[in-house]
């Protein structure tokens, strides 16, 4: 065959590739649902992926026939070895492990799923950190013949610290215990404990064989008959995905548009609440207020905008705003400050030194941050021991982050986009952690001892005009704002008196 | 840069489309945020502009990101010279109907060497017309961030690369050592020379890329639609022989009928497939189709999906 007819032939292997994971053009209600499947090493987890997307053809004619071909290793039931489809790098196969964040795609005709496949070993938690900080659902695998292992705990640990609400507890292999009953049971009883101490409560635990594709996608109701739950799949279809959980309206500004005199528009992805024409908002960190006038995209001019949305955002007055700055709804603002309290997952061989100044990235915002450590936790037994050391990798601990400018957050627990962030090593521009905060610290706050303060309460109206004014926001961060009804405003004030 | 045209009149340039499904306005969202931050935090970045589907939705998109200002970087096209003339005439069309920079690159040392697919072999041609007139163009232009069309379901060594995936001064890539990607915080930190590739679809399928070409109404290469055209088939490949330095060998005979293209590339290296659909709608249609004959086909015997595989490769349907 000539060079040019091989090259031929290399070039329509991708031709082949054929989209076929649907019958017809579907329309889907809902935006995909981002899952992270966990499990230890042979618990089944890649002959699961493997199984997910085989029946539900997601796999294409190219990979099957690889995986045919290079299926030495075929099971009883004469299927190929699901994991080789997995497998992205050479040098994994070699080794046979997977060693890093893959993300596969398939879909049902409700829905369609990103799966984060992240490897079991434990050293490898910065992977599942990675994983899961996306993810809206953990998928746990364990083995049913061997039921809650110390990794078990570990993964769901990592998974409820990242944000996750939602698990799936797969027994697998229940073939090889007879379709034990009993044993199901106890496991699925054990894990909702489990589960119960980090504050989860939804929990399906599913019974299944991954290697049979018994409760995948398929029921299995002739070797189960008394399982009555729903298939791994039928979970996943009903799985809530992950919304902007805040109330606030939070716009990180990532670029200005000016294409014309006349134009000036603030363009980002809304990160919280919602978004109309006519609201008044403020631009953080300088505190001006401003009201909306018109939420531009390039197919409409939009009459609202929810979180997810990507808009350009035209304001009704001249505001000095930035990248990096945030734009937010009046009555639910975030906290600012220069200390806040976080957790991190340290992503790399140089840890996390102890005041040592890192760059933050959180939404557009990038800015110098000191990090001191105060404790780490204890995968094993889920506790926190105090720790001023360096985080070694794969370690997670509580930080104090010190900011040489002002920072803008809300709590993860309440926002997963403006409340998380990746720390930067001058050094190298690697990324070296990933983090949640958790709270402002009031101890340095711009407040120190000798400073005179008054307390005022205003009419908020007036607030916002003395907000807008250019005095003020020079000297923005040196002030401390609470929102607050008449009725509380007045009882704070008799306390001060008294 | 000043900008010294008229000032932006916000118009509704698809008034009557209907809106997005939830799914693939969730896919549109995170690819213009990738586009945006990218745009925002790198000094030099560029498109790399295929003339393709995926390349089609990517301009789309980035259309979209920076409405109703103008896309605010170049598109480089990598011409090897051996590209179907039609894409060189949508290539230059849509540059002018969207207002963008348009650059095209050919490798100088390819053509003053005279490269060729049919006197080099694919490899080479391959290696010198496009892997090297890629860096030519991107080291020329200093680019530090250039958006690509790559997808993580196209195969799986794509499974594991990051939407900023990091390039070493020489423009290597190494698996191993990528950044962790955490959330939608993205690290676009670099030194002098280094950079990165961006990609705005990783997340999306094939049949994503499809359902929104139709959704949004994406115009599209004619290649990619069914009309009579001259071809021989030449080791079970359908190729076309249009161009005026097509060679019929010996025994080969030039044939007319209707056929597409499902890839576009470069025609010596790129075989077409014999199709009636002339249209999007019968394009989606006649995959459709053959997505059930494969599963059929993998439900009768499993161990037929190779040969099914092979027969396509041989051009049988
Ligand atoms: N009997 C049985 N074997 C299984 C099942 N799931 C996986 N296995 C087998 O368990 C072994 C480890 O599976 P693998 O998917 O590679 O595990 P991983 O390390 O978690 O990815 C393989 O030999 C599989 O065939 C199951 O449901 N039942």
């Amino acid at each position: 065959m000539s060079a040019t007819a091989t090259a031929a032939l290399a070039a329509s292997a991708t031709v082949t590739s054929l989209p076929h994971a649907e019958t017809a053009p579907v329309v889907r209600d809902t935006r995909p649902l981002r899952l992270i499947t966990c499990g230890s090493v042979d618990d089944g987890k890649s002959t699961l992926i493997g199984r997910l997307l085989w029946d539900t053809k997601a796999v294409k004619e190219d990979q099957a026939a690889s995986l045919h071909r290079d299926s030495g290793k075929q099971n009883d039931l004469g299927l190929p070895d699901f994991a080789l489809l997995l497998d992205g790098l050479q040098a994994e196969r070699e080794q046979g492990i997977t060693i890093d964040v893959a993300y596969r795609y398939f879909s049902t005709d409700k829905r369609s799923f990103i799966v984060a496949d992240t490897p079991g070993h434990e050293q490898y938690t910065r992977n599942m950190a990675t994983g899961a900080s996306t993810a809206d659902l953990a998928v746990l695998l364990v083995d049913a013949r061997a039921g809650l292992l110390e990794q078990t705990r570990r993964h769901a640990t990592i998974a409820s610290l990242m944000g996750i609400r939602q698990f799936v507890l797969a027994v697998n292999k229940i073939d090889l215990t007879g379709y034990d009953r009993a044993g199901f049971e106890k496991i699925a009883h054990d894990f909702k404990e489990l589960a119960l101490s980090l504050g989860i409560r939804q929990v399906t635990a599913i019974p299944m064989s991954a290697l049979k594709g018994e409760n995948v996608v398929y029921r299995g109701t002739d070797a189960m008959p008394w399982y009555e739950g729903p298939t791994l799949v039928e979970t996943l279809e009903l799985a809530t995905v992950r919304s902007a959980q805040t109330v606030g309206f939070r716009l990180p500004v990532q670029r200005v548009s000016r294409p014309g005199e006349s134009f000036r528009g603030y363009q980002g992805t809304v990160a919280g609440g919602s978004v109309k024409p006519g609201d008044s908002v403020a631009i953080l960190p300088s505190g001006m207020i401003a009201n909306v006038t018109k939420i531009v995209t390039f197919d409409l001019v939009r009459n609202a905008a929810v979180a997810g949305d990507a808009i350009t955002l035209v304001l009704d007055r001249q505001v000095d705003v930035a990248r990096g700055d945030m734009i937010v709804s009046l009555e639910s603002q975030p906290q600012i400050g220069l200390a806040f309290d976080a957790q991190i997952v340290a992503l790399q061989p140089s840890g996390i030194e102890p005041g040592k100044r890192y760059w933050l990235k959180s939404g557009s915002r990038r800015q110098r941050v000191t990090v001191q450590p105060a404790s780490q936790l204890d995968l094993k037994t889920g506790k926190w021991h105090h720790h001023a050391e360096a985080l070694p990798m794969n370690a997670i601990g509580k930080v104090h982050l010190a900011f040489d400018e002002i920072a803008i957050f809300d709590p993860y627990e309440q926002n997963r986009t403006t409340g998380a962030f990746i720390l930067i090593d001058p050094d190298t521009n690697n990324t070296v952690a990933g983090g949640m905060i958790t709270a402002r610290r009031n101890d340095i706050g711009g407040i120190h001892e000798n400073d005179r303060r008054v307390i005022l309460s205003l009419p908020a109206d007036l607030a916002d005009q003395i907000m807008a004014s250019e005095a003020f926001a020079n000297r923005r961060d040196e002030v401390d704002i609470r929102r607050t009804t008449a009725g509380r405003a007045a009882e704070l004030l008799d306390d001060l008196d008294n | 840069m000043p900008d010294t045209r008229p000032d932006v009149e916000l118009k509704n340039p698809a008034p009557s489309k209907p809106p997005l499904d939830p799914h693939l306005k969730a896919l549109e969202n995170e690819a213009i945020h990738i586009f945006r931050e990218v745009a925002a935090e790198f000094e030099r970045p560029v498109m790399l502009y295929s003339i393709g589907k995926d390349s089609s939705v990517l301009l789309h998109l980035a259309r979209k990101a920076f409405y109703p200002g103008r896309v605010p970087f170049p598109l480089v096209h990598i011409n090897t010279g051996w590209k179907f003339p039609e894409m060189i005439d949508f290539r230059d069309e849509t540059a002018k109907r969207y207002d963008l920079d348009l650059i095209e690159h050919r490798n100088p040392r390819g053509v003053a060497e005279n490269i060729t697919p049919f006197t080099h072999g694919s490899a080479l041609y391959t290696d010198i017309m496009k892997t090297e007139a890629l860096r030519q163009a991107l080291d020329a232009g200093q680019y530090d961030a250039a958006f690509g069309g790559a997808r993580r379901d196209e195969e799986a060594s794509r499974a594991k690369e990051r939407i900023y995936s990091f390039r070493t001064p020489d423009h290597k890539w190494d698996p191993r050592n990528q950044r962790p990607e955490l959330w939608n915080v993205y690290n676009g930190m670099i030194r002098k020379g280094e950079s990165v590739r961006a990609f705005p679809l990783s997340n999306w399928t094939e049949v994503d890329i499809w359902r929104y070409i139709q959704a949004e109404d994406i115009p599209l290469v004619p290649l990619y639609y069914a009309k009579k055209r001259k071809f021989v088939e030449r080791d079970g490949m359908l190729l076309w022989a249009e161009d005026p330095r097509f060679e019929a060998l010996p025994g080969e005979q030039v044939q007319e009928d209707y056929i597409r293209f499902r890839t576009l590339g470069c025609w010596p290296l790129t075989g077409a497939i014999r199709s009636t659909a002339s249209n999007l709608e019968e394009v989606i249609a006649e995959l459709e189709i053959a997505t059930v004959s494969e599963r059929q086909g993998r439900a009768i015997d499993r161990d037929q999906a190779g040969s099914m595989e092979k027969k396509k490769r041989e051009g049988y349907f």
